[in-house]
């Protein structure tokens, strides 16, 4: 059963304070808390093993190794891949960089890539650097009046020239979900890599790489309950095995001799140069045994609740309410008090403990579809709950000039 | 002096609402600089029109929230009609007040309306953002003079 109460012991910071109020976190869009198991297996790291990986002369770097593949089959069995397609990076960001750097030697002049307003600033920043170097087209799907993504506005986009697809399984603002089955299918056997960035997906639902017969998938752990710095990219075997490393060094290369000559190691070691992050890498499998023991769909529907209930509480108690994905089926809920700068809002409400983001959420290209260029989000996770709505709904009610923290 | 929060509410709320010194100026002769923050949503620019290192007019434009504008309308405000070295001893003295050191309350006016901000972090760059940007300029015009 899922038991909020009993989940919230798990996570330290949940007894901290901020503002003399206790802490409650709705930035979740942003990054996760930690368990205290996943702080634990860092500390296990340096306590008991703190050897480099790869290394395999001695009995605590042969453990190291074990622990990180480890958390590559515990990756690789939670999206349905095999841990030969399990990359780590440093995050999404790093993964997609990489990707973009990688991917450079199919492109040409010319060569489309397709994008959407909703993408995050790591899933447009590294294709616009491409398209200025490489002279590619960049092409935005046009979206439906509720910000979803259809397959025929895809079909209209796509021409002989386009290379690249990569889209947000949901959007880090508005929720929106794409639906990877049917985009898949609809590029068949068409020379298009398609790319799922996943980052605000895979902490709050179940990712199938297989059904969605994707390309590419990226995340990252600390979303998900997991340490900053790993991030995961996933490839399809045989894209993997087509695509030259964008990292060189050690622990990656084969053989090599002063004329240059250079040999790689195989798929995915050829991709992971250098030392890893390998505290967070390990601690990382903690999370995800974490998520599996509550249960995705426990979680989703956890969330959902909350999210009808803030939604509910909202139009009824705040007038000056303006909700923008109402019909979004998500874990976030965007927002603005109608006349209050969204950053007003936000340390307003951090006066009362509530840790809630503002601005345009690293999304720059969202106010061409939204209109609006700084709203207020809140997302949940698996341990929010209705009384922290309610404190944030009473607190938006005598919002007032919401300077009051300011002057407390 | 020693003034009431409800007084102090005030000098911000009537600045942000109705902010005397807010003006695009599109003159080659005033110096400008662009105001932004990787941490919040301001946006602003900041306009000097100097004179043998006195500042004849001061005006911003763009977008922020309530702490960043009316901070810097009481900055424009306050900077009008007064000399570099006047306006650098109010840069220090603000920062001052941020860093809740003692400070020359009498001599920073209105300023003091942000005196609170040090209990709440986040806003410190709200309330600093067009004090950086007025204080770089200063600089940057008098070491383009001296070269």
């Amino acid at each position: 059963m899922f038991d909020v109460k009993r989940i919230r012991e798990d996570f330290p910071l949940l007894k901290t304070k901020m503002q003399g109020h206790p802490l409650i976190y709705f930035d979740n869009g942003a990054t996760s808390l930690k368990p205290q198991v996943v702080i634990q297996a860092i500390n296990d790291y340096y306590t008991k093993l703190g050897s480099n990986s790869h290394r395999a002369d001695y009995d605590l770097s042969y453990y190291t190794s074990e622990a990180i593949e480890a958390t590559r089959k515990e990756v690789a069995s939670f999206i349905n891949a095999r841990p030969e397609e399990i990359i780590f990076t440093s995050g999404t960001t790093a993964a997609i960089n990489g990707l973009a750097i990688m991917l450079k030697k199919f492109l040409k002049k010319g060569d489309e890539i397709i994008l959407s307003y909703h993408e995050h600033a790591a899933n447009t920043l590294p294709w616009f650097a491409l398209q200025q170097e490489l002279g590619l087209v960049i092409k935005y799907v046009e979206l439906t009046k509720n910000g979803e993504i259809t397959t025929d506005n895809l079909r209209r986009l796509i021409t002989k020239q386009t290379r690249i697809i990569s889209l947000a399984l949901i959007s880090n603002v508005m929720g929106v979900v794409s639906k990877p089955q049917k985009i898949s299918n609809l590029i068949k056997d068409q020379n298009i890599i398609y790319i799922i960035d996943a980052a605000q997906a895979a902490p709050h639902e179940k990712i199938d790489v297989k059904a969605f017969d994707c390309d590419f998938l990226v995340f990252s752990a600390h979303k998900m309950l997991g340490p900053t710095g790993v991030g995961v990219l996933y490839g399809k075997m045989e894209q993997l095995e087509s695509l030259d490393p964008y990292l060189y060094g050690g622990s990656m290369n084969d053989k090599y001799d002063k004329t240059g000559k250079m040999s790689y190691l195989n798929v995915p070691t050829k991709f992971e140069a250098g030392t890893p992050n390998i505290s967070n890498i390990i601690a990382f499998k903690a999370a995800i045994m974490y998520l599996k023991s509550i249960g995705m769909e426990q979680i989703r529907e956890h969330e959902l609740m909350l999210r009808e209930y803030v939604i509910q509480q909202l139009i009824k108690e705040v007038p000056k309410i303006i909700i923008y994905n109402k019909e979004i089926e998500s874990n976030t809920v965007i927002f603005n008090i109608d006349g209050v700068f969204a950053q007003d809002v936000a340390t307003y409400l951090n006066s009362y403990g509530i840790a809630i983001r503002s601005g345009e959420h690293c999304a720059k290209l969202l106010h061409y579809y939204l209109g609006v260029g700084s709203t207020l989000r809140l997302s949940f996770y698996l341990y929010n709950t209705k009384e922290e709505v309610d404190v944030l709904v009473a607190a938006l009610k005598a919002g007032g000039d919401f300077l009051d923290g300011f002057f407390k | 002096m020693v003034f009431s929060n409800d007084v102090l509410r005030q000098i911000i709320v009537s600045h942000y609402s109705a902010p005397a010194f807010k003006k695009a100026i599109d003159d080659p002769t005033f110096l400008k600089i662009h105001l932004s923050s990787q941490n919040c949503i301001d946006d602003f620019n900041l306009y000097l029109k100097v004179d043998n290192n006195v500042i004849k007019e001061a005006y911003f434009s763009g977008v922020g929230c309530a702490i960043s504008t009316a901070s810097i309308d009481i900055m424009c405000q306050m900077i009008t009609g007064q000399s570099y070295e006047y306006a650098k001893k109010l840069i220090d003295e603000f920062h001052k007040m941020m860093r809740e050191e003692s400070f020359d309350q009498a001599f920073l006016e209105e300023a003091i309306a942000f005196i609170n901000t040090s209990k709440q972090p986040s806003r410190i760059k709200c309330a600093t953002i067009g004090w950086d940007g007025l204080s770089v300029l200063i600089n940057k015009d008098q070491s383009d003079k001296k070269e």
